[in-house]
């Protein structure tokens, strides 16, 4: 307990991406800047061999909800096509730090979901036994385990909706969001990635059902392939396009405390109360809870939200009561009727989809990159997206992962 | 926190209100006639524009009754509220 706030983050870095200006053309050209756009371009570079790629952002690199999510990483999803893609993206979070040859700050402290009642319990329990069944680590804990796990969790009998369990991914935990943002940026640049921000895509060339470049606020672009990776605004940018997407997007609200001691060992989530709680490195209070129930681009949710939230954090850390709120903002997250991504190819010959991660798809970056690059190289689906089609929409063949992933992230 | 205006009972605040995601959707005519693909359309898929959208509300703490309103999404300005039986507002 006696190590300083921050001690462990590492040196800012002098050398992050060059600034370079748009060329005429590109074999492949990535829309948003994120961390998805930034992780695919990397694994384009470096696994597929595609190095004429440029990253276009509006605003600045990793300035949307990479840079405003709760950096929560696990792999305990329900169904074989979520575990397949997220524990793909684990193992790769996994030997990042390496890969990168830059600091992330992967902690791998664990993730507490939270049982509250009789059916939370009995569908945790499934999932724990779907888990394992995929070879994903999870454990059904007691309250006494809960304790233990995370002491400061309030297990008394007492309280309105009493602890009654949870499960427990030891491999899972959080990520600086920001230097995973830059550590793909960084290491992309050096593959020879063009990555330009303050660069809003504004339209699509397509010719003969075919995609020949962008518009953008810096001009007209070839391109030989275009990957979307827009996140929030996906369904603008698909309009674009002429792509009609099944997503609603949201505001999703974030907050932290002042900084405190080490207090949170863990990651704890609780669906059912609706809030999520770890501690930075730093050792600032991350929370977060569910998205706004209104549509909307405004970067900013309501007030009713972080007073539940709040609300239900007290309740199940009474030590909070006194930690002071520092800042709150929000994200704008495009969410589908399965609450699963929309990954693939599209009607537009050589333009891919990334769309629709919701709440969750951070802890995708890495093996959303990897998959995403392989299918804009190959031009066929990767076999860890390819049950997220946009025809499943139509086929019926949903993976639903609402009420089966706990907590919405 | 928003303040709605409920057409019957006036400005009430946000938690008063439940949300009904887009207006003007149509139950199918003729259900069976559907293709796969019409289904689909109707039951996954929405508008969700940057800018005014035409969207349900329902006064649930309060009249309890459901009206429509336009709202800029990125302001979150309501721009009309209207019945439920009435057409969209044109709106400048
Ligand atoms: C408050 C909050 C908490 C969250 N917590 C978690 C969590 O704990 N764990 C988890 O796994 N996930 C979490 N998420 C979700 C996660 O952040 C997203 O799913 C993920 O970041 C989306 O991918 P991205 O990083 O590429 O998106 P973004 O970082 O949003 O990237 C999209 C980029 O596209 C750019 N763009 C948009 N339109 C255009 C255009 N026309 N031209 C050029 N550029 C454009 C945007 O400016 C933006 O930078 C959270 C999200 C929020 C908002
Ligand atoms: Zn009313």
């Amino acid at each position: 307990m006696s190590r300083a706030p921050g001690a462990d983050l590492p040196e800012d870095p002098d050398f992050l991406w060059d600034n370079p200006d748009p060329k005429p053309a590109y074999d492949v050209v990535i829309v948003g800047g994120g961390g998805h756009g930034l992780a695919t371009a990397y694994y384009l570079a470096k696994v597929q061999g595609i190095t004429n790629v440029a990253v276009l952002e509006k605003g600045w690199l990793g300035g949307g909800n990479m840079a405003r999510n709760t950096t929560i990483i696990r792999s305990n999803y329900l169904w074989d096509e979520s575990s397949g893609i997220y524990e793909h993206s684990l193992k790769l979070w996994e030997g990042l730090e390496d890969e990168l040859d830059y600091p992330i700050l992967f902690s791998q402290r664990g993730v507490l979901n939270l049982a509250h009642g009789l059916q939370d319990v009995r569908d945790s329990v499934r999932r724990v036994n779907a888990n394992r069944l995929n070879g994903i680590d999870a454990e059904w804990v007691d309250p006494g385990q809960v304790k233990e796990l995370c002491p400061i969790v309030n297990t008394s009998p007492d309280v309105r909706y009493p602890v009654l369990g949870g499960t427990y991914q030891p491999r899972a935990g959080i990520a600086k969001h920001d230097y995973v943002a830059w550590g793909f940026a960084r290491a992309a640049t050096v593959l020879g990635v063009d990555l330009i921000q303050n660069c809003e895509v504004t339209g699509f060339e397509i010719v003969r059902g075919r995609i020949a470049g962008v518009e953008t606020s810096r001009g007209r672009i070839a391109a030989g392939r275009v990957a979307l990776c827009a996140a929030g605004h996906s369904s603008v940018v698909g309009a674009l396009a002429g792509l009609e997407l099944p997503l609603a997007s949201h505001p999703l609200q974030a907050l932290v405390s002042e900084l405190l001691e080490p207090v949170h060992p863990t990651v704890v989530m609780s669906n059912a109360v609706h809030v999520y709680v770890s501690q930075a490195h730093k050792g600032e209070l991350v929370m977060g809870a569910g998205v706004d129930s209104y549509q909307g681009y405004g970067r900013r949710g309501s007030f009713h939200i972080i007073e539940d939230q709040m609300a239900a954090a007290l309740e199940l850390f009474p030590i909070f009561a006194r930690a002071h709120l520092l800042r709150t903002w929000a994200g704008i997250v495009d969410v589908t009727p399965d609450a699963s991504p929309i990954v693939g190819l599209t009607p537009v010959q050589g333009l891919y989809l990334n769309c629709g991660w919701g709440t969750g798809g951070f802890k995708a970056t890495p093996g959303l990159g990897d998959c995403f690059a392989h299918t804009i190289a190959k031009d066929k689906p990767h076999p860890h997206v390819e049950p997220f089609t946009l025809e499943r929409f139509v086929t019926g063949a949903l993976v639903d992962e609402h009420g089966a992933a706990a907590v919405a992230h | 926190m928003q303040l709605i205006p409920c057409p019957w009972c006036g400005p009430r605040e946000e938690t008063e209100f439940h949300y009904g995601g887009q207006a003007h959707i149509g139950y199918p005519q003729d259900p069976s006639a559907l293709s796969d693909e019409e289904w689909a359309r109707f039951l996954f898929f929405r508008a969700n524009p940057e800018g005014p959208f035409a969207e349900r509300w329902s006064h649930s703490a309060g009249c309890r009754r459901w009206f429509n309103a336009v709202r800029d999404t990125r302001t979150h300005d309501l721009l009309a509220v209207y019945r439920i039986d009435e057409p969209r507002p044109v709106i400048s």
